[in-house]
């Protein structure tokens, strides 16, 4: 049967067999397409450029107009970063709670996506979802009541479960359309072999879902690392983010721009590296769901 | 491989029997639990402290004043109303941005051609970042006397704008941002439906003489109908709620005219910076019955499109 339509989310574009139709395009349209395209990517890729190089500059240079371009790159901003604001806890404290958060809501929510998406219970499905269309400020409101009485505001565990709240939406989404996608052929001759329902599921389709699994951890860990609002208000001076504690950096005093800028970067190379190694999961992510309507 | 004693074999098996009839539940049952604590009871709360004039601590005592706070808010013509037309302004003008650049891009990239990897990662990337930090570069780039959007603007001797600082200006500036952001999470759903289209339909209106704007109007677009459906419900509902930039650029407020207080901004600034939780409570509840109403508008065209 159809079991390679296992990772037919995954960058389906490139399989594309349209290479005919290049001899039908004009030549004047192709060049206005290269054009086009690199146009493009000035425009998304530029302004990341520009972060990067302001961060390798002085204060000085920052305000020199002549000095846009060329300049004598120089750490020190950096040496700001992680000698005087301390980025390294700041980063450890992310990570921790993207990968705990992370780890927690693939626990809870891919067993449910797969029932949802087995047992069509759409209903139920939506609970789950309605999570994502709530403003985060209505939720934290009751939470920080809740939570500050029994003095867990500032620690780690609110923190993660904070997170787990945007996580498990997600996750349950990108799994539910990965398991409409597995054919449910292979659980049922696993059957046939004497394997239980939970068995069949425990050893064969959780193993065929790897790909699916790494997009949805992915883009948990992703969100959590970019989440503002709800460190802003949960976190303490121990278990700031990252997010959090470069909005403290224009909060005080003057702008120390370059500081700022390399803050900034600390802030996003980390999660861009890790989604261009993991583009195609990242992508399939982010697409999930989106055609089958 | 289970060489186990025959009695616990017995008792595990009454017990897989049982977790096997019930997997349904099992299964989904901690996720909604989970879910239906952090979410139940504050919507419960919130719809409460939203009739009281809750002003923070949680032992201070609360008076029950019915629905004065809605009244208050529902004629508020300074906070509130302001608040909701930039909300509006926002998310209408980004989506439909978003929405045009996006089919735009997602066209161009739709055929395959060399270097289609490059984009790729080129529209990804604003896509991964983090919001807060992208506030931050932005407000870089267009702080008025060192930024480069000015100094660009000056290499084609158009006086320098304001930007960010200016009152009618920051919002179309951070509108901008958010463009700049999220159109490439519309190129991508856009790419996967278009990818998802067969041939033929375009090659038989081809073969009919349509040219090529007849053919993206008339054929493809009602065919991806669905998917440019699915795309305003995703960046809409996130566009509505969007927070981190504008928060993180203007500060308290919105800035000091509360030039970009959209209504979510407001109702956080009601609660963390001003402890009027009973006011923000009201605001909170109206915000929520707006966007389930859009995000109920748009699912049941959906489902109408479906049938």
């Amino acid at each position: 049967m159809s079991s390679l339509t296992v990772t037919k989310n995954v960058a389906a574009t490139d399989a594309a067999p349209q290479m005919r139709k290049r001899s039908k395009t004009g030549r004047g349209y192709r060049i206005f397409r290269v054009l086009a395209l690199v146009f493009v990517i000035v425009m998304f890729i530029a302004p990341l450029v520009w972060m990067v190089l302001a961060s390798l500059k002085t204060n000085v240079d920052i305000y020199d107009s002549s000095k846009t371009f060329l300049f004598d790159p120089t750490l020190e901003n950096y040496g700001t970063v992680f000698g005087r604001a301390n980025y390294l806890g700041y980063i450890f404290n992310s990570f921790w709670i993207g990968f705990a958060s992370t780890a927690l809501s693939l626990l809870l929510g891919v067993p449910a996506a797969y029932a949802m998406s087995r047992f069509t219970m759409h209903k139920s499905a939506v609970v789950v979802l309605l999570a994502r269309v709530i403003p985060g400020v209505s939720l934290l409101v009751p939470w920080y009541f809740v939570f500050s009485q029994l003095k867990m505001v500032g620690g780690f565990g609110v923190l993660i479960l904070s997170h787990m709240f945007v996580a498990l939406p997600l996750i349950v989404y990108i799994m539910m359309s990965f398991f409409d996608s597995l054919p449910i052929e292979l659980e049922e001759a696993a059957q046939v072999d004497g394997l239980t329902p939970i068995g069949a599921f425990l050893r064969i389709t959780l193993p065929l879902s790897t790909p699916g699994i790494a997009t949805a951890g992915i883009l948990s860990f992703i969100f959590s690392w970019n989440n503002f609002m709800f460190a802003l208000v949960l976190s303490g001076s121990k278990t700031k983010t990252l997010p959090v504690a470069i909005f403290d950096f224009v909060a005080y005093a003057s702008i120390d721009w370059g500081g700022l800028m390399a803050a900034a970067v600390v802030i996003t190379v980390p999660i861009m590296v890790i989604s261009l190694f993991m583009q195609k999961y990242v992508v399939s992510g982010l697409t999930a769901g989106a055609t089958k309507g | 491989m289970s060489t186990t004693s025959p009695r616990k074999t017995v008792a595990s098996s009454s017990f897989s029997v049982w977790a096997n009839k019930h997997r349904k539940w099992i299964f989904a049952g901690p996720s909604m639990a989970f879910v239906a604590i952090l979410i139940v009871f504050p919507i419960g709360w919130t719809i409460f402290l939203s009739l009281t004039n809750s002003r923070g601590s949680v032992r201070a005592p609360l008076d029950f004043i019915g629905l004065e706070n809605y009244l208050t808010v529902l004629t508020d013509t300074e906070r509130f109303w302001p608040a909701v037309g930039r909300t509006v302004f926002f998310t209408g003008g980004a989506l439909i941005a978003e929405l045009v650049l996006g089919m735009a891009i997602a066209l161009l990239l739709w055929r395959p051609f060399k270097g289609q990897g490059l984009v790729r990662v080129a529209i990804l990337l604003p896509l991964v970042a983090t919001p807060v930090a992208v506030g931050m570069m932005w407000r870089l780039i267009f702080e008025p006397n060192i930024g480069f959007a000015n100094q660009m603007l000056g290499w084609f001797g158009i006086p320098a704008q304001p930007w960010l600082s200016g009152q009618n200006t920051a919002l179309p500036t951070l509108m901008f941002v958010d463009i700049w952001q999220w159109t490439p999470m519309v190129v991508l759903i856009l790419l996967a439906g278009l990818s998802s289209l067969s041939d033929e339909p375009d090659e038989a209106a081809r073969v009919d003489g349509a040219n090529s704007w007849q053919r993206f109007w008339y054929v493809t677009l009602p065919l991806i109908r669905m998917t440019v459906i699915t795309a305003v419900l995703i960046r809409g509902i996130d566009a509505l709620k969007t927070f981190d930039i504008l928060y993180a650029t203007k500060g308290k407020g919105g800035g000091s005219f509360h030039e970009v207080e959209t209504l979510n901004v407001y109702a956080y600034g009601l609660s963390f910076d001003y402890n009027k939780y009973g006011l923000s409570s009201t605001v909170l509840i109206l915000f929520f019955m707006m966007i389930v109403l859009c995000v109920w508008a748009l699912t049941a065209r959906k489902k109408k499109g479906d049938s």
